[in-house]
């Protein structure tokens, strides 16, 4: 079942007198499931077409449906309603608020929610346990470190149990042991949570954790991914 | 609701960003203190200088003189005022000061007839310390305002100099009149006795009218009876006759407006650059709250809440203290006997809140407005 569907995605913009097109003409379903890792050179598309999936930024062309909602077309306030309730956003930087504690980071997507204190704190709660910093959740981030802050920022992506999860060079700024467990951590959630994560990477290395890997160059598909055993080949069209 | 849920992160933004909160609301406490203070004085002009209906009381004054030292009229005037049609009662009163120029620390000697003033003002006053008995009794007793007790820390039974008087505290009285706060009432012939040839003289009669509405006809009967006199009268409202002597601190007074008028501008500034600087270092903090699903408009109802919070914290912190101040040091201006309190309470303290409510509210709205219109992604290329 197709969950992401892109068609004639374009995204152009102007800077002075030139005129920037980062996606062009783009064509791309994304199963229900799937875990896709986006490569490609610097200028590629790659960070661009994870923000207008994750509804942070808009096409200027073209169609983006996600689950049958077109949100190429939501308001501005619409669009961040869908955000709250159906992404979970992963930054390379991680971005955790250094004035909140772990707990609090997580926590925030739930302000959004009429939910008791108490439900906030059992979601929370569960989340920092799913990926392992329980322990953690009364620190500051300057306290943590790197591997543990992307913890954290992975826990708030899913406190809210969303569709989908999209990541930006999520280890990008981790060593190998923790660039590994994070990976580890997106493919668990993959797997037993059924999320379906779109994550732009740099790293070979980190395409093993995905079902599929597309490439990405001046802001068009290059490349069918390859499909891991077991799970359903996206359909690619360039 | 959403953003109720949001204040407690509101409070840990302000609590967590220490030196940023400190400097600020130390700045705002500052500014409020000093606004406050000038509203504290300004209650006070009001309140001694604005007439009332109620208001049925007249100063008979010596025509162009203004103050009490230049004052001479013969105490025998008395029964010609308590002729005039519409006069109900009248107090001859001989002032003394320790003080003719505006200060925030004078004695005011009030030598009256004390069975005459008792029965005009006895309903009026409260005793708190001390007895009227004791006051009748002694010459050189005296009955002091409670304010002038309390600042000189005079209690009954003590004895105190001032203007070259020695006087014995025979009681503290309370008034909601601000001219009884800083004076020390006395019998009429014991101050007059304490200067050079006073005996019969006094500086100015306080009439009773029958009616308010009958007060400006009153004065101008009363100085039409002694236009002719070797020692013409000017008759006033006591409202208005405070307002004349008190002249120049009224003017100051009212110059000192515009100083609090710079003060709320100070805050102003202060708010709404601590907010500023606080909104360009978060790009990307705002940014990830518009990510995870925030809206435009709730980041920047956090964004102005933010300013409410530093700027009610400020102006409670500086108001509260301007209104501990003034009540615990008990001021007032006073000029030529005629005193001008200093008047702060829960009133002036609330206004200052909101007031300061409203400041933090301009200071956030522009910040809150850019961030809410910013395209996130462009926030995050920026960073």
């Amino acid at each position: 079942m197709t969950m992401i569907e892109c068609r004639g995605l374009t995204r152009e913009y102007r800077k002075g007198d030139e005129l920037i097109r980062p996606l062009d003409g783009l064509d791309l379903d994304v199963p229900r499931g799937d875990f896709l890792a986006l490569m490609g050179p610097s200028g590629s598309g790659k960070t661009t077409l994870l923000n207008l999936i994750a509804g942070i930024d808009s096409p200027s062309r073209g169609t983006l449906t996600v689950e049958g909602t077109d949100i190429g077309k939501l308001s501005r306030n619409r669009l961040a309603a869908w955000r709250s309730e159906r992404v979970g956003y992963v930054f390379q930087l991680y971005n955790l608020i250094p004035v909140l504690t772990a707990f609090e980071n997580v926590e925030l997507p739930l302000l959004l929610r009429p939910i008791s204190r108490k439900e906030r704190h059992d979601l929370v709660t569960t989340a920092l346990k799913r990926v392992g910093i329980s322990d953690r959740a009364g620190h500051f981030p300057r306290q943590l470190s790197g591997g543990q802050e992307q913890r954290v920022a992975i826990a708030r992506a899913i406190v809210t149990d969303p569709a989908i999860i999209v990541a930006d060079e999520p280890t990008g700024d981790l060593d190998k042991e923790s660039a590994h467990a994070v990976m580890s951590l997106l493919q668990e959630l993959n797997r037993s949570l059924d999320k379906t994560i779109i994550m732009v990477t740099h790293d070979p290395k980190t395409t093993d954790y995905a079902t599929r890997t597309l490439h990405l160059d001046k802001g068009r598909l290059v490349e069918h991914g390859t499909t891991q055993p077991g799970v359903p080949p996206a359909e690619v069209s360039v | 609701m959403r953003l109720l849920r949001c204040i407690p992160h509101v409070f840990r933004q302000v609590t967590r960003h220490r030196v940023r909160s400190l400097l600020t609301i130390a700045g705002i406490a500052i500014a409020m203190f000093l606004f406050t203070a000038v509203q504290a004085m300004n209650s006070g002009v009001k309140e001694a200088t604005t007439a009332t209906a109620n208001d049925t009381t007249l100063v008979v004054y010596r025509e162009d003189r203004y103050c009490p030292a230049t004052s001479n009229l013969p105490q025998d005037y008395l029964r010609r005022i308590e002729g005039v049609d519409g006069v109900v009662s009248a107090t001859p009163i001989k002032v003394v000061v320790s003080n003719c120029r505006t200060s925030l620390d004078v004695v005011t000697f009030r030598g009256v007839p004390k069975d005459a003033f008792l029965d005009d003002r006895g309903d009026g006053l409260e005793v708190i310390a001390g007895s009227v008995e004791d006051w009748k009794r002694r010459t050189d007793a005296a009955l002091l305002g409670e304010t002038l007790a309390s600042r000189r820390g005079l209690r009954p039974g003590m004895t105190f100099d001032a203007a070259g008087i020695t006087a014995y505290v025979a009681g503290v009285i309370r008034s909601d009149d601000a001219q009884d706060q800083n004076v020390a009432y006395t019998a009429l012939e014991f101050v007059q006795l304490a200067g050079r040839d006073q005996l019969g003289v006094v500086t100015q009669f306080n009439v009773k009218v029958r009616d308010a509405s009958e007060l400006d006809r009153v004065a101008e009967d009363i100085d039409e009876v002694f236009a002719s006199a070797q020692e013409p009268t000017a008759t006033f409202s006591e409202k208005a006759f405070i307002g004349r002597v008190a002249d120049d601190i009224v003017e100051l007074v009212g110059f000192a407006r515009w100083l609090g008028l710079g003060c709320l501008a100070a805050v102003l500034a202060l708010v709404a650059n601590s907010i500023i600087l606080g909104v360009q270092s978060r790009v990307s903090e705002h940014a990830v709250l518009l990510t995870l699903g925030f809206s435009g408009r709730l980041v920047a109802a956090l964004i102005v809440a933010e300013g409410v919070v530093l700027s009610l914290i400020g102006g409670l912190l500086g108001a509260a203290a301007a209104v501990v101040v003034a009540e615990t040091g008990s001021f007032a201006l006073s000029v030529e006997g005629t005193s001008i309190p200093v008047v702060a309470g829960a009133g002036l303290l609330a206004s200052g809140l909101v007031i300061c409510g409203a400041i933090g509210v301009l200071a956030g709205l522009v910040p809150g407005w850019r961030v809410s219109r910013r395209e996130i992604a462009a926030c995050f290329r920026a960073v």
